[in-house]
């Protein structure tokens, strides 16, 4: 009864959808207050409908109501309750519908506190809004209904994937959403800035709040994602260039462009269609993303449930939707004034220069994804593209990068001063000197990619410092610096954070790619293999039972010169329900390195495959992205959202103007 | 001028529509691409063994010496190949459950890395050749990417070619029945 209401709800979210993505926008077109008021009360209903929506299929879930197809398929009565409600969104049906809730509750965010938005834009947005809700429900009614019952109720459900039964995975998927939804946000905006055809500070400043939120929390989910790959899969490596993997990470890139480009319309009304453009592109990619992860049309380790009838809805859901915007882009942003010009060498040249690279590497990341596809369709013979590809074409592209991020804040803006810039570098210089000898001396010798790496990271770590030190004019009475320091804008605390976040994740790739260390061996109990200068004993295996596995947990000693070092209990799992079986790995983790074990199978003679993998700084991997992100939540809570007192001027300028 | 500008992503879109729709045309199922080789005498090369010590894989055994007469199995992997080391344990089953020998090559790998990639997880196959620069997989197979496995028949003949790795149901539904027709 419950899960019919669910269905219910979801098909009467369906309907005001429809309302709201046709009426207000009528009512904006035509002057027509009331008509774009409409807007408001049904994104809120819409909202209301989708949770409910989404709390009955969670209900169907939590009881184990196996009559429901998809929790047949993706749960079991023995599972625990966290992975009983995180099994509602582990497969594609229940991922829709959470995609479609973030959407609505977005929608009613706008609805219920954009009350500093024009009457006109704020109802053309939402409209924008409910027409991609109508797209996604009409999907999912149509062909991946979350609430589809199985005539005959099975008693036992086939529980979600051993895999996906992880803490970290439980909340990758609702983070990536998030940015994913909320790139449609500025999406939205976009589309009904081009409807309006104007284009102003004020309108880069409501559209940066969004822009922001999915960029944190798009980090955020990359960041769990990697990191539960790194330790749930066994294989040691946090990146693989899988598609999918690609697939969250271009928007990122797009996200992170949005992100800067939208500074320069906002704070010198430049780079207007760019902007728009770049909002288009981001959810663009993240449709491109729901359509390689749900389509099948690209091999992937992530499997999701791939269905090519899904796959041509979700072709045609992004034909219409990006392929009408950008129509609409090729009509209307010609008519955006450009304005405010620059110098090459200025903040905004700089910023550009970051745009340029960002786009261009997301195109990297595009062509290395789908050029198998491409050559296979056109008959052209057959490639696969792996990291090799990644790594050359990649990284060199993304060095530059790292060099601007330090040098542009210090630029001015309209004309900047290069050599001044530089001279205020120095130290981040010297730094990446001393870097280049430090890891030279530590690890014997190293390829100039990993000591190039270091040497970025250093120079951007320390070149964030000095512009922060720079702000609060550190070196002068320590009192003032300390009121400058409190009173500096949240946004800019923000970038420091990223950028700073950014350089430490860099050491962490550099470091462990350029010196990882494997080993595998076959280990009877008390016997122990050395890697570096630490010995690993096997010193017990023994079987253990846990909620719904049974486990071969081996205890595995690591000392260094005799000293103890720390204990690690890896596992070999086997679900009860028919499954591979999963190796859990255990890992010792520091700042300088983690060490990595894996039991494998048994030789059936008493051994054991032991596999070590020390990865050295993989950790700062994770800290980096994890600094980066907090940089965004920081710039999240800058004042001017808050408080927005020039926006709200600029928006009642322009509700005087749409009145007249 | 600059308006045509504008217009260029509008392109770029319906090019790669174009492509994703071609892409999930039911006639191209990813997993099932014949390649124009299959039904011919695999042609002639000879890749140098991977392990010190053991043979290398040549076309020469495949057709007369060591394998004639017998159903094989050959597989292209890479140690940069995620899916590879998924597929991984089900060759030792294959081998095992269809009892034929599984010839592996190493396809656009560096030596050493397809070395350690066998040493981390084991040596499933009854050969092992490098195909450092890709050549034979390309020529002699038609290979469109790794992983790829190849059933052939008594004579050398290419009689399957499954692109992408292989799993559990589709050894038991397809290569085995297969396997076991052409063994007899």
């Amino acid at each position: 009864m419950i899960t019919e209401l669910g269905h219910y709800a979801l098909v009467l979210a369906l309907v005001l959808a429809l309302a709201q993505s046709v009426i207000p926008l009528v009512g904006a077109q035509r002057n027509l207050r009331p008509w774009m008021a409409l807007a408001q009360p049904a994104a809120v209903g819409q909202f209301f409908l989708l949770g409910l929506s989404f709390l009955a299929l969670v209900h169907a879930y939590v009881v184990s109501d196996f009559s429901v197809a998809a929790v047949y398929e993706n749960s079991h009565s023995a599972q625990p309750l966290i992975y009983k409600v995180a099994a509602a969104w582990g497969n594609h049906e229940g991922s829709l519908l959470l995609w479609v809730l973030i959407l609505g509750f977005f929608g009613a965010l706008v609805a219920a506190f954009g009350n500093n938005l024009p009457l006109r834009l704020k109802s053309r947005v939402l409209a924008v809004q409910a027409m991609i809700s109508t797209g996604f429900l009409v999907f999912m009614l149509l062909t991946s209904n979350p609430f589809a019952r199985l005539g005959q109720a099975p008693l036992e459900g086939r529980q979600l994937n051993p895999m996906l039964q992880d803490p970290g995975l439980a909340f990758h998927p609702p983070m990536l959403y998030l940015g994913y939804v909320g790139l449609s946000m500025s999406f939205s905006f976009a589309i009904a800035a081009l409807l309006e055809g104007s284009v102003d500070a004020a309108w880069a400043r409501w559209v940066r709040p969004w822009t922001l939120l999915s960029w944190t929390t798009l980090t955020c989910g990359i960041v769990l994602g990697s990191r539960w790959a790194y330790y749930e899969l066994g294989w040691g490596g946090w990146w693989y260039w899988d598609p999918v993997e690609n697939a969250s990470f271009m928007p990122w890139l797009i996200a992170t462009a949005l992100l800067h480009s939208a500074i320069v319309v906002e704070k010198r009304d430049s780079l207007k269609a760019w902007t728009i453009l770049l909002a288009i592109l981001g959810f663009a990619f993240s449709m491109l993303g729901t359509f390689l992860v749900r389509s099948g049309v690209i091999t992937s380790v992530h499997a999701f449930a791939q269905d090519p009838a899904r796959g041509i809805f979700i072709l045609a859901l992004l034909a219409i939707a990006i392929g009408g915007s950008l129509s609409l882009f090729a009509w209307r942003a010609p008519i955006l004034k450009p304005g405010g010009f620059f110098a090459p060498i200025s903040r905004e040249g700089s910023l550009v220069l970051n745009n340029l690279l960002l786009a261009v590497l997301a195109a990297t990341v595009l062509f290395g994804t789908l050029a198998p596809l491409i050559l296979n369709v056109m008959n052209l013979g057959t490639i696969s593209v792996g990291p090799p590809y990644f790594q050359t074409v990649f990284v060199p592209i993304a060095m530059p990068l790292v060099l601007i991020a330090a040098i542009g804040p210090f630029l001015g803006w309209k004309r900047g001063d290069l050599p001044g810039a530089l001279q205020r570098l120095a130290a981040a210089g010297i730094a990446a000197a001393i870097a280049i000898g430090f890891a030279w001396y530590m690890a014997d010798g190293a390829s100039f990619m990993a000591l190039a790496g270091m040497a970025l990271a250093a120079w951007l770590f320390i070149g964030t410092l000095i512009e922060w030190a720079g702000r609060v004019k550190l070196g002068g009475s320590l009192g003032a610096s300390w009121s400058r320091a409190i009173r500096l804008p949240r946004s800019a605390y923000g970038m420091t954070l990223a950028h700073a976040g950014l350089a430490v994740a860099i050491v962490g790739m550099t470091g462990s790619i350029a010196w990882k260390q494997e080993k595998v061996a076959v280990l009877h109990v008390g016997q122990s293999i050395e890697v570096g200068d630490t010995s690993y004993r096997l010193d017990d295996i023994r079987k253990v039972t846990v909620d719904n596995y049974l486990a071969d947990r081996a205890t595995i000693v690591a000392s260094q010169n005799g000293q103890l070092l720390a204990l690690l209990t890896p596992e070999r799992r086997q679900y009860l329900v028919p499954s591979p079986p999963t190796t859990e790995s255990a890992i010792h983790s520091n700042f300088a390195r983690d060490v990595y074990v894996v039991v494998g199978e048994p030789d059936g003679q008493g051994g054991w495959t032991v596999r070590i993998y020390v990865e050295p700084l993989v950790l700062w991997i994770w800290l980096g992205g994890g600094l980066m992100a907090l940089g965004g939540v920081v710039s999240l809570t800058d004042r001017r959202y808050r408080v927005g007192a020039p926006s709200k001027m600029l928006a009642r300028k322009s509700e005087v103007a749409a009145r007249a | 001028m600059r308006r045509l500008l504008f217009t260029l992503p509008l392109f770029a879109l319906a090019a790669l529509a174009v492509v994703f729709a071609l892409g999930l045309s039911p006639n191209r199922d990813p997993h099932a691409i014949d390649s124009p080789l299959v039904g011919k005498p695999v042609a002639g090369f000879v890749a140098p063994a991977l392990v010190n010590g053991e043979s290398g894989v040549a076309a020469g055994d495949l057709r007369t010496d060591a394998y004639r007469g017998q159903v094989v199995a050959i597989n292209f992997f890479a140690s940069w190949c995620l899916p590879c080391r998924a597929e991984h344990p089900l060759l030792k089953k294959l081998a095992i459950k269809a009892g034929l020998p599984v010839l592996g090559l190493a396809w656009k790998d560096k030596k050493k890395a397809s070395q350690d990639f066998l040493d981390e997880l084991g040596n499933p196959y009854f050969q092992v050749g490098s195909d450092e620069n890709g050549r034979i997989g390309i020529t002699s197979f038609g290979i469109t990417g790794v992983p790829e496995t190849f059933i052939l028949d008594k004579e050398g003949i290419i009689r399957a070619r499954i692109p992408g790795p292989l799993s559990d149901d589709l050894i038991e539904t397809q290569l085995l029945p297969l396997i076991k027709d052409l063994q007899k």
